[in-house]
Order: C-alpha cells, then structure tokens, then sequence
C-alpha cells in the first residue's frame, strides 16, 4: 500500500505517494528528477548515492524513501546558492578531484560531512571520513586536496 | 536490487511497536536497516511486514544510572562513537565504533539492531562481551534481562523471541585501574571482521587481575567470551610472559569458521596473535 511521505529537499518542502519498497535513491532519480545522486554498487559499499539526510551523510541505495518521511534532505544540487559553488565543489574543480566524476557527487558530499564535523581535518582524518567513498579513477589524492582546499577556504 | 513489497508501520511508542509486532506474523523490526535492507534487497529477507522503531524517541540515549552506562537500542554507532559518557567511562566503546562500517553506515546503524542481527563477523558484539554488559529486551507480556553472553546463541541467532524487541544495552562502569582494547583483522574488501578481539580487565595496585573479559568476533559461529584465556589471568600477577600463554587459550574448544578469505587456521593464528596484542594494550593503558 503506498503511503504519503512529506520531505524537504534542498530547502524544498514536497509530497509524495510512494511505495514502501522504494529506495530513497530511486525517489531522489526517478520521482523527484533530482539524478546528480548516482547509483554505483546499489549495496551500500561505493557511496555514489550519499546524501545529507537531516545533516548526516547516509547512503540513499540502503535507506527507504519512507524512512526520511518528514525528513531535511540535501542533494548535491542543493549545495551550490545562488550559482556560487559550495567551497567543497570549488575544491574539486580547483585541485581536480575528479577524472570520470561518477563518485563526485557523492565524494562531495561526505566532504562536506567531514567538514562539518571538524573544520580542520588532517589528511588521514579526511581520508577516515570518506572511507565510505570509493574513486576508481583519481588515486583519492586529489579528492583528499580538494577537501583540504574547502576546509581552508571555509576557515577564512 | 529493490526489496520485495511489503506493510511499512511506524509505530511511536514501544507499546504500539510490541502490539504490532505480536499481531503480524512474518514481520521484521527495521531500525537503521543498515542490515536487513541490504539483506531484503539481496531477497534473502522477504518479511510481510516492516517496523519501523526509528522514531521511538526513548530508544535513543545514552546515560549513566546506577553505576551503569545505559544505552537505547536505538543508538546509532556515531552517537556511541561521538559520547563524551561513553570516552570517559567505557572507552572500549567509543574505541570500537569507528571500526564499523563507514561514516555513512555509523550514522544510520544502531546497536540494538547490529547485536539482533548477530552477524558473526561484526565488531559490537565482541565489546558488548568485554565490557559484561546485560540486554534487556521486552514483549507485550513484560520483559527480561539476559547477558551478553547468552544473548548469542548461533550464526545470526540470538536468543530474543519473534515477539521481544531488543530494547536497552546495560553495562556497568568499569572500576579503577581498568584497561581496554579493540583488535581488529579487517576483511579488505567488505571491512568486516576476521577476527576481532576486544579486553576489558582491571588490575590492583599489585598487578594481580582482578577481572578480565575477552570477546571475540569473526572466529567462530557466533561471537564468544574466551573462558580459557580469562582462566589463565584471573587471580594472577599480570606480565607480558603471561598474556602471551594466556593469549595461546584464544580459540580453544572453538569450531572456527574457514572461508575463501581466511582458513578455520588461519583464523584460530589470528584470534591468538591478536588477543596478545589486544591484552598487551589493554594492560598498557591501565
């Protein structure tokens, strides 16, 4: 039976009717067109899907659309305001923390946990933080100088 | 991967939630989900029915009672990690938390729901053992309180009824002089447990042991106190010589599991090289 889930997302309250069975991440692509959240492994191991549910990065593959009923949900579209990227994105473009961007959306976003958690991370700090987080491509060296680019610029 | 359907019911109190759970047959008690959605998306779990207790706010806490740290099963594994209670009082906790899962996992898992599950290989089970803790767990008709030590009956089988929730973790406050430690051989690709071991002993002014417990994890068929290690300990002057015959007790009297990633040998030499070390380090912070 499908049931009525009312969430906000990116500062946007909606209303839905959806399936019980429906993953988050599947509501976030297919009801709601938001497709920024990729879906890499689907078994909670690669992080593409993470996203801030209520300010912690969870992995939308492993979390029912129902469980973040009446819930703050932020996507990677939500980070940037008013066309500035958020000091996180700028710290991807800036130090290339990306080749194939596939994991980005979801690097991003669990840098962005890291940050606010602890605006001063040291390297392996940052590289704990986004041990959820799998890149096949970059080496993580630039993703983890990204995250070092964002700390500092939000620290000034 | 999508789960089989299913009667999502998000009960607000735990009096709705036992209702619900001795009304419906086939039904699951989802918390984090960080085990059972993986687990329904694969189609090995296929329950009529979900319950979700995440919104039963009084199964979220952690506080100090009585001499004993209490813990709601709906704790999630960053709060543990994140407690200054727990740092402070039962840092064998906060040690092990980080070495569940990921970021994202520790935010969404709970406790409550890692020891129900009673995955062989996870990392809760072998500090609930070491830190002696007892699990309170309730029904419609009233409720019980079992040690840790018989809350695990066998691989992913606890001994909770289809009719009990797991509601509240109690351990007691480690006295003085009490050292701990969490050992831990990870899986590389899946991060869970070969082996892991975690100590909580207490020492008087003349070394001698006065308590110890060890856990063990991903050794065996369920999680386990090492008896025969906490034999060789209690009562005696603690050096390094003798953790070390103590730590040869580690899988003793056990049925190791043996796998493609690791041998039931392999896994009886890890269990004994870490259960030294996790003792050595244990002793070392006292």
């Amino acid at each position: 039976m499908k049931q009525v889930i009312q969430v906000t997302i990116n500062g946007k309250p909606r209303q839905d009717e959806v399936e019980p069975r429906l993953l988050l991440v599947h509501y976030l692509r297919d009801v709601v067109g938001l497709t920024g959240t990729h879906i890499g492994c689907e078994t909670s191991i690669c992080g593409a899907c993470t996203v801030l549910l209520n300010g912690a990065a969870v992995k939308s593959c492993t979390i029912l659309a129902v469980q973040a009923n009446k819930g703050e949900i932020v996507t990677i579209e939500g980070l940037a305001t008013n066309g500035k990227l958020h000091p996180v994105q700028e710290g991807f473009w800036e130090r290339h923390g990306l080749q194939c961007g596939f994991c980005t959306p979801g690097m991003i976003m669990a840098g962005v946990q890291i940050l606010q958690r602890n605006p001063n991370p040291t390297e392996e700090q940052i590289r704990e933080g986004l041990e959820g987080n799998l890149c096949r491509c970059t080496g993580y060296q630039h993703i983890v100088e990204a995250i070092q680019y964002a700390a500092q610029k939000m620290r000034t | 991967m999508i789960p089989a359907a299913f009667e999502y019911l998000v009960p607000t109190t735990l009096d709705e939630a036992l209702s619900a759970l001795s009304t419906h047959t086939d039904a699951k008690i989802l918390a984090g989900g960080h085990s059972l959605i993986p687990a329904m998306k694969l189609r090995l779990a296929s329950p009529k029915y979900l319950i979700d207790i995440s919104r039963i706010s009084d199964l979220n806490y952690v506080r100090e009672s009585g001499g004993q740290i209490l813990i709601g099963a709906g704790t999630t594994h960053y709060q543990i990690e994140s407690s200054t209670l727990l740092k402070e009082k039962c840092p064998l906790l906060t040690e092990t938390a980080p070495y569940i899962g990921d970021v994202q996992v520790r935010n969404r898992g709970t406790l409550g729901g890692s020891l129900a599950h009673a995955d062989p290989a996870a990392d809760w089970p072998a500090a609930i053992l070491a830190v002696g803790a007892e699990i309170n767990v309730r029904s419609s008709r009233g409720e019980r309180t079992l040690k840790a030590e018989d809350f695990f009956v066998d691989m992913m089988t606890t001994a909770l009824q289809p009719n009990e929730i797991l509601t509240e973790i109690r351990i007691p406050i480690p006295p003085q002089r009490t050292g701990s430690a969490y050992e831990k051989v990870k899986q590389p690709a899946s991060g869970f447990a070969l082996v892991g071991v975690a100590v909580q002993i207490t020492l008087d002014t003349n070394r001698t042991c006065q308590r110890v417990q060890v856990g063990i994890t991903g050794l065996a068929p369920k999680p386990f106190r090492a008896i025969g290690v906490e034999n060789m300990l209690k009562g005696k002057v603690i050096n390094d010589q003798l953790l070390a015959q103590a730590a040869e007790k580690a899988a003793d009297g056990v049925d190791p599991l043996s796998d493609i990633h690791a041998s039931a040998e392999y896994r009886s030499h890890l269990a004994r090289v870490h259960t030294k070390r996790a003792l050595q380090r244990a002793v070392s912070r006292i």
